[in-house]
């Protein structure tokens, strides 16, 4: 017995320590774009004045990438061409909008995020040690990972060199929400699984569920932040003039396009994955419960996800979709997980309702 | 949809009332005229809903309307999932629950309108499929398609001139884009080729398997059946719908259907952790069976586990309950044995804190030799620590204590209204009294016996067995639905994750014996994958075929479009500038991915 809550404080004390280097790391991205605010080049503006707007319905943008690595000279050249009639528009500089102070700042804050995300784990890690299985046999547990998996998310895009440092801010954000709920609210001491709940599918369907609740997370961000770039850009398109918080702002982050990219990106490559988790679910429900869908709460909210997900990507093939259309339905599909997450444990009863609380 | 006209009839000139009739001839207001559409007959409007149906746009809506569908059934208590909830639901709201009734939302997911949301759907998709499947065909049969004139257009470009003669440059080009597995056949002065075939493979699977798994899903619906029996340890079991505890099945199903086989429960085993912070928590539960195929099969002996069922035929028996049946032997005032049977009492909480009913329905004649019915009220505390005299602290037999307070009269099962057998209706019985004048009740271990007052007879808990609950399915179609499932899973990632593009590479004469090479890409939807790949491509047959020298500022064969303009964004970044998703740069090209005119 000694044992294990000497592991489980351990775990509470990781796990708090973490939120105060999230903390700490909030404060740096703020300064980072505090100090960036002080840039005053506004590259979006310029590229959708009237009259670049007129270049560029002309001709479409074009972009020369070298073939092949060496011998740059030598190599033809291949020359990337967008759409017609897709705005010109470059990616911002990023929170720090080219600042150097803001950039140091913005370092310093990928750093202290690093660190939090090991402490972060190390408390998931002590929590899994004291409870001796999977660290999400509740909502306290499951939050505590979820936030762990989604900021491990954000480092794998950075390290995979991806366009993503402006979303540092909102993750950090949410993390700290995440986690504040966990310690507060849904805070349980260890539970107990009931036997039902033992079995290997345990690691499969809910770890799956936990990694596709983050890139979800990760692509309804970006999705949300496309939303106010394309308003800005298209105000500006028809000559309008956005308030100064919003030039600020969305000056510095990318052209709406790519951040449509990302988010439809993320969205689509995790998509097959929630397919997967609700059949290792289905497949489970069969060997517990004598049956693989009986529309518990819980399973048809998955199935709600899953088919608002379906929607978001038959509209991105739909002529009158695209663009804002298929963004707002990609938020409703994301409050659909949340609901299913957050209001199905809570409020609805079914047989998912051992979550925890 | 309005024509302007130069000359209106005269008298529509004429009632022009604010120009007056001089003034109404200089008016160049556009005149509304009513576009001269045919009607549609039936079958014209047939093929229009037919045409509307089988749109993505539709299909979006049907699947919207779908996720909005489910929600009720969610929040609503299912009468498939949980009848009493559905039952307390009524008495507590009697507004509410005649207009649920009426729209079908106590059984949301066999209701009439949320089938007729997933019908139409699928009608929908059947119908957008079989075309698209049979176009794919024609795909497959036909060739790629020729090199477009303006190369240039197109997402991902690059040209250079060699040395070497358009023969050479396209059979070079043939074999490096066949070794690439593509599709390349020669095509006038290009080489035509396509890739990524299996992205639409992988699109018609995974619709398909939806197909698939519907029907496998309705079919299990029909044909189930699912069965609940609590079997003490000792008894045995047939898998004949009379025995059942409680029976369900679907529409379809009839009880020839049933398999038949028979057990008997031998011993049920449960431990638990005895230590540690899963204590309390199952480590081994299990239930040993000896069953029998048929009415003549031989007996086999198996373990049923939680999570782990036994499989006879077509039938799955599962284990999804325990608990604890004591064994009570009733005496009446003259010592003979009136009962002596193993009670099932009904688990209240993890630790299998336990309550039911011992019911005495005929034997018992009191002391005054009237005939009467004893119910006594049983509740059970697996393990009883000192302290905690209302939860047992184990779910194991470590102190077990079982609390009695016996009743007589009449327990109303005479009447022919039906009642639970774990609760005891009071309305019609007695309590004992004790010698102080309070209700009798007592608290026994294993081999006590309580006396009745007044020589009315003794109560003895004997032991304690352990009971099972077995729940009994058969749901053809299970296999079905894994296959479609596996199918939709891996055809749902090909059709995401592989590009379908095409490369042409055009090699033309140009001046000074120079040959024009110019490469192109085009992908079905947009991804940096196209020009990454023409730019591989590019690099290993400008290895083959290098470049010669360049011409002099006024060469006329220079293939660049003069419409391009100079802007060239030189950063080498090559995401930044991604072209949009879905969209096409020329028309002339074949339009993306599912985009239609609508």
């Amino acid at each position: 017995m000694a044992t294990n809550e000497h592991l489980a404080n351990i775990s509470n004390t990781l796990i708090y320590s973490a939120m105060g280097v999230y903390t700490l790391a909030f404060f740096t991205y703020i300064a980072e774009w505090t100090f960036g605010s002080r840039s005053r080049i506004g590259r979006t503006a310029a590229a959708l004045t009237p009259e670049a707007k007129a270049k560029a319905a002309k001709a479409p943008s074009v972009t020369v990438q070298t073939a092949g690595g060496t011998a740059v000279l030598e190599r033809p050249k291949v020359v990337v061409r967008s759409s017609a009639g897709a705005r010109d528009v470059p990616d911002g500089p990023g929170a720090h909008g080219g600042d150097e102070k803001g950039d140091l700042y913005g370092r310093i804050a990928i750093s202290l995020t690093v660190l939090a995300f090991l402490v972060h784990l190390g408390g998931v890690v002590a929590r899994a040690a004291s409870v001796e299985r999977a660290p999400w046999g509740n909502m306290y547990e499951f939050n505590i990972t979820f936030s762990t998996v989604a900021v491990a998310v954000y480092l794998g895009l950075l390290a995979l060199k991806k366009n993503v440092r402006w979303l540092g801010l909102f993750l950090v954000t949410t993390v700290l929400l995440d986690l504040g709920i966990a310690v507060t609210v849904l805070y349980t001491a260890s539970d107990q699984l009931v036997p039902a709940l033992h079995s290997y599918w345990l690691y499969i369907h809910v770890s799956t569920a936990i990694l596709c609740g983050a890139v979800f997370y990760v692509g309804a961000a970006g999705t949300l932040l496309y939303l106010f770039k394309d308003s800005y850009e298209t105000k500006l398109e028809n000559g309008g003039t956005p308030g100064r918080f919003a030039t600020s702002f969305l000056e510095r982050l990318p052209a709406s396009s790519s951040l449509d990219k990302f988010s439809y990106r993320l969205n689509a490559a995790v998509f097959p994955l929630w397919t997967f988790t609700i059949i290792a679910g289905a497949i489970w429900a069969e060997s517990a419960w004598g049956r693989y869908w009986g529309w518990d709460p819980k399973e048809t909210w998955a199935f709600i996800t899953w088919v608002a997900y379906a929607c978001y990507l038959h509209a991105r093939a739909t002529a009158g979709w695209k663009g804002r259309k298929a963004a707002y339905l990609a938020l409703i599909a994301f409050g659909c997980w949340l609901f299913n997450y957050y209001g199905v444990n809570i409020f609805v009863s079914g047989k998912h309702s051992y979550a925890g609380v | 949809m309005s024509k302007t006209t130069a000359t209106g009839t005269p008298t529509e000139r004429a009632e022009d009332p604010d120009l007056g009739a001089a003034g109404s001839q200089l008016s160049t207001v556009p005149r509304e005229e009513l576009p001269n559409l045919p009607s549609l007959g039936v079958i014209g409007w047939a093929r229009w809903f037919w045409r509307q149906l089988t749109s993505m746009r539709v299909a979006l809506l049907l699947l919207l309307l779908l996720s909005l569908g489910a929600i009720p059934g969610s929040l609503i208590p299912q009468s498939g999932i949980d009848a009493t909830k559905v039952a307390d639901f009524r008495k507590t709201h009697t507004f509410l629950a005649p207009v649920y009734d009426k729209l079908g939302l106590f059984h949301v997911y066999s209701s009439v309108w949320f089938s007729a949301i997933y019908i139409l759907l699928f009608v929908s998709l059947i119908g957008c499929i079989i075309p698209r499947t049979w176009q794919f065909i024609g795909q497959l049969r036909g060739r790629p398609p020729g090199a477009p004139k303006r190369l240039t257009r197109l997402p991902a470009y690059t040209t250079w001139r060699t040395g070497a003669e358009p023969e050479q440059v396209r059979e070079a080009a043939l074999a490096l884009l066949k070794k690439r597995r593509f599709r390349a056949h020669l095509a006038g002065d290009a080489v035509a080729a396509e890739k990524g075939y299996l992205r639409e493979v992988g699109n018609l699977a995974f619709h398909i398997a939806l197909i698939v798994l519907l029907i496998a899903f309705a079919w299990g619906q029909l044909y189930k059946s699912e069965g609940n029996k609590l079997i003490v340890e000792g008894d045995g079991f047939s898998n004949t719908i009379t025995q059942y505890d409680d029976f369900k099945s679907g529409n379809l199903f009839t009880t020839d259907d049933l398999v038949p086989f028979s057990f008997t429960l031998d011993k049920f085993t449960g431990t638990y952790e005895s230590n540690g912070p899963n204590r309390g928590t199952p480590r081994t539960y299990q239930a040993a069976l000896t069953y029998a195929k048929g009415a003549y099969g031989k007996d086999k002996k198996d373990l049923v586990k939680v999570n782990e069922p036994l499989h006879i035929g077509d039938a799955k028996v599962y284990l999804t309950a325990h608990g604890y049946a004591p064994v009570i032997t009733v005496r009446d005032g003259k010592g003979n044995v009136v009962y002596h049977d193993a009670v099932p009492l009904l688990p209240l909480d993890s630790n299998v804190t336990s309550t039911g009913v011992v019911k005495v329905l005929d034997g018992y004649r009191n002391a005054q030799g009237v005939s009467e019915q004893i119910g006594i009220s049983a509740f059970l505390l697996p393990t009883y620590t000192p302290g905690s005299e209302t939860a047992s602290t184990f779910p194991a037999l470590d102190n077990p204590v079982l609390n009695l307070t016996p009743y007589h009269g009449d327990l109303g099962v005479d009447s022919g209204i039906p009642q639970s057998v774990y609760q005891l209706d009071k309305s019609h019985v007695k309590a004992y009294k004790d010698a102080k004048g309070q209700q009798l009740r007592d608290n026994l271990k294993p081999g006590q016996t309580m006396r009745l007052p007044n020589g009315a007879g003794s109560i003895t808990y004997e032991s304690t067995k352990e009971w099972a609950n077995f729940q009994v399915v058969q749901q053809p179609g299970t296999t079905w639905a894994l296959g479609g499932a596996l199918v939709a899973i891996f055809g749902l990632a090909g059709s995401l994750f592989i590009q379908r593009r095409r490369v042409w590479v055009r090699a033309t004469p140009g001046a000074d014996g120079v040959t024009v090479v110019e490469m192109a890409g085009l992908g079905r939807s947009e991804s940096a994958k196209v020009p990454d790949e023409l730019g591989d491509l590019a690099a290993i047959l400008y290895d083959r075929l290098p470049g010669a020298p360049e011409p002099g500022p006024a060469d006329p064969a220079d293939p660049a479009d003069p419409a391009d303009p100079a802007d060239t964004d030189a950063t080498s970044d090559a995401g930044s500038a991604e072209p949009d998703d879905t969209t096409t740069p020329d028309s002339t090209v074949v339009p993306a991915e599912g985009a239609e005119k609508q």
